[in-house]
């Protein structure tokens, strides 16, 4: 079935698939399809940024969790503090967004269809979700006295999931930014690409390497936030 | 058709001033505008050195006129302790960040890896904009630090706390200033980690048809290999500062430690370490001075291949060497704090590993003398700069082997030794790297020739110079002279450094003014040099095959092809004593 559309809409539009086009349809655009045709599809060079993004990201969380391992041996200070029950529903909720997103990016392939606008949505809904979970958790512990500055357990609650909403709510915009492009223009791509944008500084990457990097980056702050979520829960 | 045409082209070429000088997104003028960030950067750290200079040499003279210009801090024409520190600050922030990791990779990384590779630009050309831009604005955020209540901070450019973690209470400087220092290196690092992230990519993505691993520059490696170490270490210096500024405004305790008391206040934080921030900035700081040097090792056995006419020797053993050095740089960041009460065991393996860099150090060192060996050396003023390189980075090297081990450690830390160590190494050669490149691919870049008479007399005098800056520097700190101290005319046992003192400060001036003929050179040269043609030093690498300056994407729309490795220099039986990367291999005969 797949492999009909593919060759459906190859036959539209002959004219694309010229020097300038790889096989997955995008502008290959100069560096990309000047560098051999075999490396160098803009998505490969989309998903290796995103891979190299994400092992800066990991390097940040591998000092505050080196940092928090460190504080915490340190004599004293240190009081445990009891998570809020929240955490739980918020994990959840970002859990399932991980699974919608998976299912938008496959509903993608078929195009800008009602399934991939219903998924999307659902992913961006659970997103937000999570972060109106995690202010609950900030309002739950500070109704009970206790503050970024109170201990230096509580600094590193606040400061781990904090830099962690942070990004998440980068990818939140990502996705706020795909879900209007999906609104505005909600014909159907089919697995031969979003025709290129060309822009001053360089072609787009095309709607589906943006959903599959996004998708990348969704899943890794749901894998990190369960990571921090185990170390604050365990490593007290 | 308009889809087959753009295909040939990331970006047309901009026609506007602000899109094509200012917001480019062409790796070629992104580089030039990081050079000219980093040598308005390394001005300004130069008067900072000179003020301190001035201060150790003449520790009683009064300067009305400085008086005037900073009238805080040269209360009766004296320059005080603190305005001495802001110097001491200011001037390694600037030339390590702003200088020493701009200038070898955002400058000429930027500018050169793109062509040596065949590539029409960076992977990631609007990130690559991006990165300049937040660079450029960490240094306004640090300059800014002059001018604000308190002016500069006086914390170091290592920022130990408790002293940076306090604010105001502890000195002038560490309230606003300290902040501002904070958000100035935050900026930076997220700016290091979009270029290193763009150079990564760049790299393994966009390599030209025939360019395999093996056939890589020596620049190139050097430029990846850095690009690694940034995307690694800078992350932890931002997680660093993000637990410092929050240290210093909302009252946490990650470093600051209980019991403080200053300025007869008791200070209402509890349990932090100091020792904490020491970890997180030398994991950071030690790949640091790689990312300072690696590119200058590059251009270094490039240039040297280059004028010995010679290939490199043992291209692989260069490559693994660089790694190595790069891969040992995460593993050695303790020997920064042998004094600061490391389990005796942790010290010794920091301690053997850091020694262990000696190994791969000394391979690329008996490479370079090996390129070297039976060569017709051509002496152009970027030859004599990498041999001089070569230099600084032995005489540098041999007192790290002092240092790195902690019985000697614990005598020498603190003192001028180090400061001479560290200057030799991580600031002269990588500015003696710096310099090389400069006068290597400025034919390239600006598609005229630098004067080289000129050029020459730049050498001698700063390669004389910095080592009659550095050696009574070792000397002074072999007899205890202190760091971070504005005079020492109070201490009996350092009555006879006083001369040498003196002369390193006289040293220190004639050497700086000499950098004045590099940069009328560098100008005039721009404007009114000798055109330079497409290949002016028979080099062989891609660059060179194309027009100087070359054109906006390059290559011109077309893909060039490799077939050559980067050091084909000499080969018996070819016509000429150079075979380009993308000669194809019937013009040259069968070697």
């Amino acid at each position: 079935m797949v492999a009909t559309v593919t060759s459906t809409k190859k036959a539209v539009r002959p004219g694309a698939s010229g020097p300038g086009k790889n096989e997955h349809g995008f502008n290959g655009g100069d560096g990309g399809d000047r560098s051999g045709p075999d490396r160098a599809s803009l998505r490969d060079r989309y998903r290796l940024g995103m891979w190299i993004a994400l092992a800066a990201i990991l390097m940040m969380f591998v000092a505050f969790t080196s940092a928090y391992i460190y504080r915490q041996g340190l004599a004293g200070d240190w009081q445990p503090i009891d998570l809020p029950g929240v955490l739980w529903i918020s994990t959840g909720l970002l859990l399932a967004s991980s699974f919608t997103m998976e299912k938008a990016k496959r509903a993608l392939k078929g195009g800008y269809t009602p399934g991939f606008n219903r998924w999307i949505s659902a992913t961006v809904l659970l997103g937000i979700g999570f972060l109106f979970g995690q202010l609950a958790a900030w309002r739950g512990l500070a109704a009970s006295g206790i503050y970024l500055a109170s201990n230096p357990n509580s600094s590193f609650f606040y400061l781990l999931t904090g830099a962690h909403g942070l990004h998440l709510l980068g990818g939140l915009t990502a996705l706020g930014f795909i879900v209007f492009g999906s609104m505005r223009s909600p014909a159907p791509v089919g697995v031969a690409g979003y025709p290129a944008r060309v822009t001053a500084s360089g072609p787009g990457a095309g709607r589906e390497t943006i959903v599959e990097i996004t998708a990348m980056y969704w899943h890794f702050m749901d894998g990190l936030w369960i990571y921090l979520f185990l170390l604050l829960l365990v490593w007290r | 058709m308009s889809d087959t045409a753009t295909a040939h082209a990331v970006h047309h070429a901009p026609t506007g001033f602000i899109r094509k000088w200012v917001f480019s997104v062409d790796h070629k003028v992104i580089g030039i505008q990081y050079y000219f960030l980093a040598l308005f950067s390394v001005l300004a750290g130069i008067v900072l050195s000179l003020l301190m200079r001035i201060r150790l040499a003449w520790p009683n003279e009064q300067w009305p006129l400085l008086a005037k210009i900073f009238p805080t801090g040269f209360e009766g024409g004296l320059m005080s302790p603190e305005f001495y520190l802001a110097m001491v600050t200011m001037h390694g922030t600037i030339m390590v960040f702003f200088v020493l990791t701009t200038a070898p990779q955002g400058g000429f990384g930027n500018y050169i890896l793109p062509i040596q590779i065949g590539a029409a630009d960076m992977a990631f050309p609007v990130l690559n904009m991006l990165s300049f831009w937040v660079t450029f604005l960490g240094l306004v955020a640090l300059m800014a630090a002059f001018f604000v209540v308190g002016g500069a901070p006086i914390a170091g450019w290592t920022a130990y706390p408790p002293l940076s973690a306090l604010g105001q209470i502890a000195g002038p400087g560490l309230g606003t200033g300290m902040d501002l220092w904070i958000i100035s290196i935050a900026l930076f690092c997220v700016a290091s980690l979009l270029g290193a992230l763009n150079f990564i990519a760049t790299l393994i993505n966009m390599r030209t048809k025939g360019l395999s691993m093996t056939r890589l520059p020596l620049t190139v490696w050097a430029w990846f290999t850095t690009a690694v170490l940034a995307l690694l270490a800078f992350p932890v210096l931002l997680a660093g500062g993000i637990l410092l500024l929050l240290d210093r405004n909302a009252d946490t305790s990650f470093f600051i430690p209980a019991g403080l008391v200053v300025s007869d206040r008791i200070i209402n934080h509890k349990g932090g370490s100091p020792l904490l921030w020491q970890h997180l900035f030398w994991f950071f700081g030690h790949p640091e001075v790689y990312i300072a040097i690696l590119p200058g090792m590059g251009a270094t056995s490039h240039i040297l291949s280059t004028f010995a006419r010679k290939p490199i020797f043992g291209y692989r053993a260069m490559v693994i060497a660089i790694f190595a050095i790069g891969l040992l740089g995460f593993f050695v960041w303790g020997h920064h704090m042998f004094v600061s009460g490391l389990n005796p065991f942790t010290a010794l393996a920091f301690s053997v590993i850091t020694l262990s860099i000696g190994v791969p150090s000394a391979v690329k060192t008996f490479n370079w003398l090996g390129t070297l060996w039976g060569a017709r050396i051509q002496f152009t003023t970027a030859m004599l700069f990498a041999l001089g390189f070569v230099s600084l980075f032995v005489a540098g090297g041999v007192t790290g082997l002092v240092l790195g081990q902690t019985s000697l450690d614990i005598q020498m830390h603190d003192t001028y030794f180090v400061v001479g160590h560290f200057h030799l190494i991580m600031g002269v050669a990588a500015i003696f790297g710096i310099f090389g490149a400069t006068y290597f691919w400025f034919p390239k870049m600006f598609g005229r020739m630098m004067n080289e008479s000129i050029g020459k007399l730049h050498f001698w005098i700063t390669f004389l110079g910095v080592y009659a800056i550095f050696v009574p520097i070792h000397l002074a700190g072999i007899t205890g002279q202190p760091r971070r101290y504005a005079q020492f005319t109070d201490y009996a046992y350092l009555e006879p450094t006083a001369g040498l003192n003196t002369f390193t400060s006289i040293a220190a001036i004639v050497t700086a003014a000499v950098q004045i003929l590099f940069v009328v050179n560098l100008f005039w040269s721009m404007f009114k040099g000798k055109k330079a043609a497409e290949n002016p030093w028979g080099a062989t690498t891609l660059e060179w095959t194309i027009p100087s300056p070359p054109p906006h994407d390059n290559f011109g729309g077309h893909v060039p092809v490799v077939h050559h490795g980067p050091y084909e220099f000499s080969v018996p039986g070819a016509p000429k004593d150079y075979i380009m990367q993308n000669e194809p291999p019937e013009a040259v005969p069968a070697h």
